[in-house]
């Protein structure tokens, strides 16, 4: 565009026929343009601005990444050294190597893994279900079950959890993956009623008409949700199960009040990382100023090491996330 | 009397639901005002219930020294961070909305702290310092600030500049939601508009605010919700202590968190006051 600018601000000097005032208007008329813009051709200004702010944020948000990043390949001497800020003298791995033995990985990671696989499945199953019920069907009652769904939404949890935890202990549930599962299964997994919501919100934008149309053939109300419903909602099943895994595999409050404060062996990568410290003094007993120190960088490449299967996943997924608004409908009307 | 068929379907596809809300919501919620209502103490035979009607309460008032500066603290910090967060997706959203190069990588960093943003990540950076502005000398921030607000205030906005990676962190859900209304909305509103002549400006506060305003109060519900339950709360520290305290223990913690509920619905209730549709009279 600024070549195509330039050879029209030349070929307005160089016509003859036109004297310097109308020459000068032209000029200015273009610049204002290639600046301000005109029609629905965004200006050069708001262009950049817009970049820079887009840079800008962008930059901030990943700022505590390359941080978490650098700070983790600094061995003891780079990170005492202030003239080292962002480019560690050496590739210094150990800090992983400790960090990994610190976190009882290979446990921690069937933990996480179990925690945040088997109550996600369970609770988009549901979540489709309960959504296509208040989707699909009028009944008597269901507009008070609604807003009790969202009540139950906005109602702090603290007030839940501890009849919760009694009830749970009682029936021996804590400290097995039940503690996780049953809720999910009657969905009040984590941000249930946000899934129940998706779902509702796209089944209700099927059609009536393809429901009945399979009515009139002979299918009953479980082909047609079967059939037809769920082919329909495969985009919501993503998004859904996406959000819901990585909420289960970030929560900590209720892994650590179900699982730690009952033996158990269960753990999880996250519940590794908020002991980490104790942790690595158990095993790295500290000596008067010893060599053995726990150090930034450890504890950095720790935080790494528990963000990482999610950061992979994302990478490979990023797609259907960034998407979801789109086909979706997350928000409704 | 025979049930319309219907209905039948219809309670059978919510009955998971309504098992979970009835046994996992609704009488723990019974319980846990029953338990506010007494003193527990656990006891080799079990626990021990002692009425003490609203003792509780009174307690959670004049004896615990936390619970008021820290429910000070956080109805304060969080009527600054809700305003910050919702303007902050809506800016981000818009700008992710335009017609950008690179649309695609810029979505993807602004939604990466939803995957990795969780307590104890969060705590170990904001430990290290990573989540403050590297190049912002805070000293000379709160030097300008204490020159134009009073003492109590240039503190609280001083610390917003300090966390402020950590508060935008919390904005990606909202980004999801904003970016989700703003495609929806027609362009041809705006070709309309701009034959009429306005311009972007007048069709931001004319077209797009008006059309997004449910949106709006559904972000700040959310906000203030995330906020309310998230790990890095201190009062959920407060209760979750006092739960497993030997002194005081579930009834003591009981009451405190029902008076927490109250706070957070309360704030809730104005949130919804002020932003709730209200039935136009003219179309805008």
């Amino acid at each position: 565009m600024a070549d195509k600018g330039a050879t029209t601000v030349l070929r307005v000097i160089q016509n003859q026929d036109l004297d310097v005032k109308q020459k000068l208007r032209l000029i200015r008329l273009r610049a204002e343009h290639f600046f301000f813009g005109f029609n629905d051709r965004k200006g050069f200004l708001l262009k950049f601005v817009i970049y820079t702010l887009l840079l800008g944020i962008g930059f901030v948000y990943l700022y505590p990444m390359l941080y978490m990043f650098i700070t983790s390949m600094k061995s003891l001497s780079d990170l005492l050294d202030m003239a080292i800020n962002w480019i560690p003298s050496s590739v210094y791995l150990d800090n992983y190597n400790q960090a990994y033995q610190v976190m009882n990985i290979r446990p921690a990671l069937i933990g996480s893994m179990q925690i945040a696989l088997f109550p996600t499945v369970l609770q988009v199953i549901v979540a489709s279900l309960v959504g296509y019920g208040f989707a699909r069907f009028e009944f008597p009652l269901k507009k008070l079950w609604f807003a009790l769904m969202i009540f139950s939404f906005i109602i702090p949890p603290q007030i839940l959890m501890m009849p919760k935890y009694r009830l749970f202990s009682e029936i021996g549930l804590t400290g097995s993956l039940s503690a996780f599962t049953i809720p999910a299964a009657l969905g009040q997994g984590i941000n249930s009623t946000i899934f129940i919501l998706i779902f509702y919100q796209f089944f209700k934008q099927t059609p009536t008409s393809l429901y009945e149309a399979a009515e009139v053939d002979g299918a009953s109300q479980f082909t047609s949700f079967f059939k037809i419903a769920i082919p329909m909602a495969v985009p919501a099943f993503i998004v859904a199960f996406l959000f819901s895994f990585v909420w289960y595999w970030n929560e900590t409050y209720l892994t650590s009040l179900f699982l730690t404060s009952s033996s158990t062996d269960i753990t999880t990568i996250l519940l590794q990382l908020q002991s980490f410290e104790q942790n690595y003094e158990a095993l790295y007993p500290s000596t008067e100023a010893g060599p053995n120190r726990i150090n930034e960088g450890i504890k950095m490449a720790g935080t790494m090491l528990s963000i990482l299967p999610l950061l992979i996943t994302y990478f490979f997924l990023q797609r259907y996330f960034v998407e979801s608004v789109d086909n979706t409908g997350i928000t409704g009307e | 009397m025979k049930l319309k068929r219907e209905t039948l379907y219809g309670y059978f596809f919510i009955l998971p639901w309504l098992v979970g809300f009835l046994g996992l919501v609704l009488y723990p919620m019974i319980q846990s005002f029953y338990y506010s209502l007494n003193s527990m103490r656990i006891t080799p035979t079990g626990l021990r219930f002692i009425y003490v009607g609203f003792n509780n309460y009174l307690d959670v008032w004049l004896q615990d020294m936390f619970f008021i500066t820290e429910l000070g603290g956080f109805a304060v910090d969080t009527l600054i961070r809700i305003p910050v967060i919702v303007v902050f997706a809506l800016v981000i959203a818009m700008l992710l909305n335009q017609d950008v190069k690179f649309k695609g990588l810029f979505r993807t960093i602004f939604f990466l702290p939803v995957i990795v943003a969780s307590g104890p990540v969060i705590n170990q950076l904001v430990d290290q310092g990573a989540t403050a502005i590297p190049m912002l000398n805070l000293d000379v921030v709160m030097n300008i600030l204490t020159m134009f607000l009073p003492n109590y205030l240039a503190e609280v906005v001083g610390g917003l500049f300090n966390q402020i990676i950590t508060i935008l962190w919390y904005s990606g859900v909202q980004i999801l939601l904003f970016l989700a209304a703003l495609q929806k909305i027609d362009p041809n509103l705006y070709e309309a508009a701009k034959i009429d002549g306005g311009s972007s400006w007048e069709c931001f506060w004319k077209i797009t605010l008006p059309t997004i305003k449910p949106i709006i109060l559904i972000n700040l519900v959310y906000t203030l919700i995330s906020l309310a339950n998230s790990g890095q709360n201190p009062i959920i520290d407060l209760i979750y202590a006092n739960m497993f305290n030997a002194t005081r223990g579930y009834g003591f913690a009981s009451a405190m968190a029902w008076m927490y509920a109250i706070l957070i619905t309360f704030m809730l209730a104005v949130i919804v006051l002020v932003f709730r549709e209200r039935k136009s009279k003219r179309f805008g």
